[in-house]
């Protein structure tokens, strides 16, 4: 087990690199000279030229690349071209927001998934089962900007209950967790939490499936043992694999929830990104597109190591 | 006696499906499909969707472009207007069935293109094995250190927006998951008996894998790629209504959902129609894809 934390620890390493190369890139493949991600249109020439010189600009890719990534690991991800801020300063209050709204959507996919997939795999062939897969098909295939799109109209336009956009009077830096800033949350919790939804109900249905078929429950059942003691001994056996599913929901919803931040304006790193495509600026898209896909890589990792301690019918030695 | 019943009986059923399964393989996956008439009513809704959409111009009511500053925001059912208009002044109806173009063609051609790109580089690692698969599957690795979505953006968003650009961006991101498919199944079918029979009777790899290999493993790889397309479908009109992908004044039904979307106080149920379509259509191509697995019997 400890050697292969390490091994696994060391792989995280090179894969990390190259996500780092590709965001990299990102500036790279963008039409025009990637200076202009640097300097305003506006600037004049000799700036210009100083700062290609600074940034190293004009040396080889290689090279280049090494100089981009010791700036990264220093903690610079460079400054908006928008605002003129560093990107780091925007992206850790927007961080913490989309960190939010995907907990609690992963949560609230998680327990619906469970409770639906655990049914379905239960009474396998009934009602219950078709209804199940039947929601579960239509969360993984339903447009979930849509979804919002919605819920907005029946919730905030029709029946005024709850708050079409944004996070509250506090807005993203000064949270509270009171109903005024939690009702903002739920529109987009709920909006988001489909997929996690449909995906976690699959599996909980097959994972639960395979196991009421195993010889131990039927021993189990033989034993005596009804209702609960039999369905702690599924949970048990099913645990890890729905937790490894909900780790990496987790880390999709992070980067899936643009679309969900666009709809409903909740201050995160997608609304960030939105805005950075929309004004084409490149270190704010390239330093949010890294980070958050460094935490999907790290959040991969701990689901991975998770797994094998939790589980030991898996042997990674 | 009763054994032997219970061994006649086993018998009998074996020479069933014998018989059955030299009825050849398509016709028992048609069979199955046939009786399943979830599978059949999804087909049948995309294929009217795919026979709208190419006769559009027929059907069409109005031109796709051609608002009216009188005529905006008109509700469902308004006489002349089926569907309502839209900010614009357009004809609902008309830009859905002009819009449903643009959706299919870039929900299936980056799945299509991945397909061909996919398969042929899972096959090549699956087959090749060493340092090539080596190679090939660390790369793979590394786009999926991204979340799909994320990637999709991250592409599209740096090489700015255009419909080309967004299949590109779409077609990168599916590329990898049908590496991993092609390459595990190619390296199942790799191992089997038949292969190596093909090999020792001196067939090249080459012929191997044109006769024996691709045979065995598109089934799966198809219907994995048609499990792909409804997800390509929300993502293409994701990236639409994030202003990426087409732009105004085209017809899409993402587009359509983000220009509609400041018209949700006054004609709510105007607005939501675009984002209908996509679904309709995503649930269909994701049942038709389940029902086909099951059909034909692809684990996984």
């Amino acid at each position: 087990m400890f050697f292969y934390l390490i091994r696994r620890l060391i792989y995280a390493i090179p894969i990390a690199l190259a996500v780092g190369f590709v965001c990299f890139m990102l500036v790279q493949i963008a039409p025009g000279d990637p200076i202009n991600a640097i300097v305003p249109p506006d600037a004049p020439q000799e700036v210009v030229e100083q700062v290609r010189r600074d940034y190293g600009l004009d040396k080889p890719l290689p090279i280049q690349f090494g100089i981009w990534l010791m700036k990264v690991l220093q903690g610079d991800l460079g400054r908006s071209l928008a605002t003129g801020r560093t990107v780091w300063s925007d992206l850790h209050s927007a961080i913490g927001n989309t960190l939010m709204l995907a907990f609690s959507a992963s949560l609230l996919g998680f327990i619906m998934g469970c409770i639906l997939g655990g049914l379905a795999g239960t009474f396998r062939g009934s009602i219950l089962d078709r209804l199940a897969v039947t929601i579960a098909v239509a969360g993984v295939s339903v447009p979930h900007y849509w979804l919002g799109m919605v819920l907005v109209i029946i919730f905030s336009v029709q029946y005024n209950v709850l708050p079409a956009m944004g996070a509250g009077p506090g807005g993203s830096a000064d949270w509270v967790w009171n109903w005024e800033h939690i009702r903002h949350l739920v529109l987009p919790s709920i909006t988001l939490a489909v997929i996690p939804m449909g995906i976690v109900t699959r599996t909980v249905r097959g994972i639960v499936a395979e196991i009421m078929n195993q010889e131990f429950v039927v021993a189990l059942r033989g034993k005596g043992l009804t209702g609960w003691g039999v369905f702690l001994h599924v949970v048990k056996n099913a645990a890890p694999n729905v937790l490894a599913v909900l780790g990496l929901q987790l880390g999709y919803l992070m980067g899936g929830s643009i679309l969900v931040e666009t709809v409903f304006s909740w201050p995160g790193t997608g609304l960030l990104l939105n805005s950075a495509i929309f004004q084409r600026d490149l270190p704010v898209l390239q330093g949010t597109i890294l980070v958050l896909s460094l935490f999907f890589v790290a959040l991969n990792l701990l689901v991975d190591l998770v797994q094998t301690a939790l589980d030991p019918r898996i042997k990674r030695g | 006696m009763i054994a032997t019943t219970a061994a006649e009986a086993e018998l009998a059923v074996q020479a069933r499906q014998v018989a059955q399964a030299s009825d050849g393989y398509w016709k028992g996956v048609f069979r199955r499909v046939g009786r399943d008439p979830v599978t059949i009513g999804c087909a049948l809704v995309l294929l009217v969707m795919l026979l709208a959409i190419i006769f559009a111009p027929l059907i069409a009511p109005y031109d796709p472009y051609q608002g009216s500053m009188i005529r905006r925001l008109r509700p469902i059912g308004t006489p002349g207007h089926l569907l309502g208009t839209d900010e614009l002044g357009r004809d609902i109806l008309t830009r859905l069935l002009y819009g449903g173009r643009l959706s299919w063609f870039m929900g299936v051609v980056p799945v299509a293109t991945a397909f061909v790109i996919g398969t042929f580089l899972g096959v090549l690692a699956g087959f090749a094995g060493g340092r090539i698969n080596m190679l090939i599957m660390r790369v793979t690795d590394v786009f999926y250190a991204f979340p799909s979505v994320l990637l999709a953006v991250a592409i599209s968003g740096a090489l700015g927006a255009g419909i080309m650009n967004a299949i590109l961006a779409l077609t990168m991101v599916f590329i990898p998951p049908i590496i991993r498919v092609a390459e595990s199944v190619t390296q199942g079918v790799r191992n089997l008996d038949f292969v190596d029979a093909a090999r020792a009777s001196g067939a090249g790899a080459f012929t191997v894998v044109r006769v024996h290999v691709l045979g065995n493993v598109l089934g799966p790889i198809f219907i994995y790629a048609t499990s792909l397309i409804s997800v390509c479908m929300i993502l293409a009109s994701g990236l639409s209504f994030l202003g990426l992908g087409t732009r105004p004044p085209e017809a899409e039904w993402g587009l359509m959902l983000n220009t509609l979307r400041t018209a949700i106080y006054v004609q709510p149920w105007v607005a939501v129609l675009p984002g209908a379509c996509i679904f309709v259509t995503s649930i269909c191509f994701n049942l038709v894809s389940d029902g086909l697995r099951q059909a034909m019997d692809v684990k996984g």
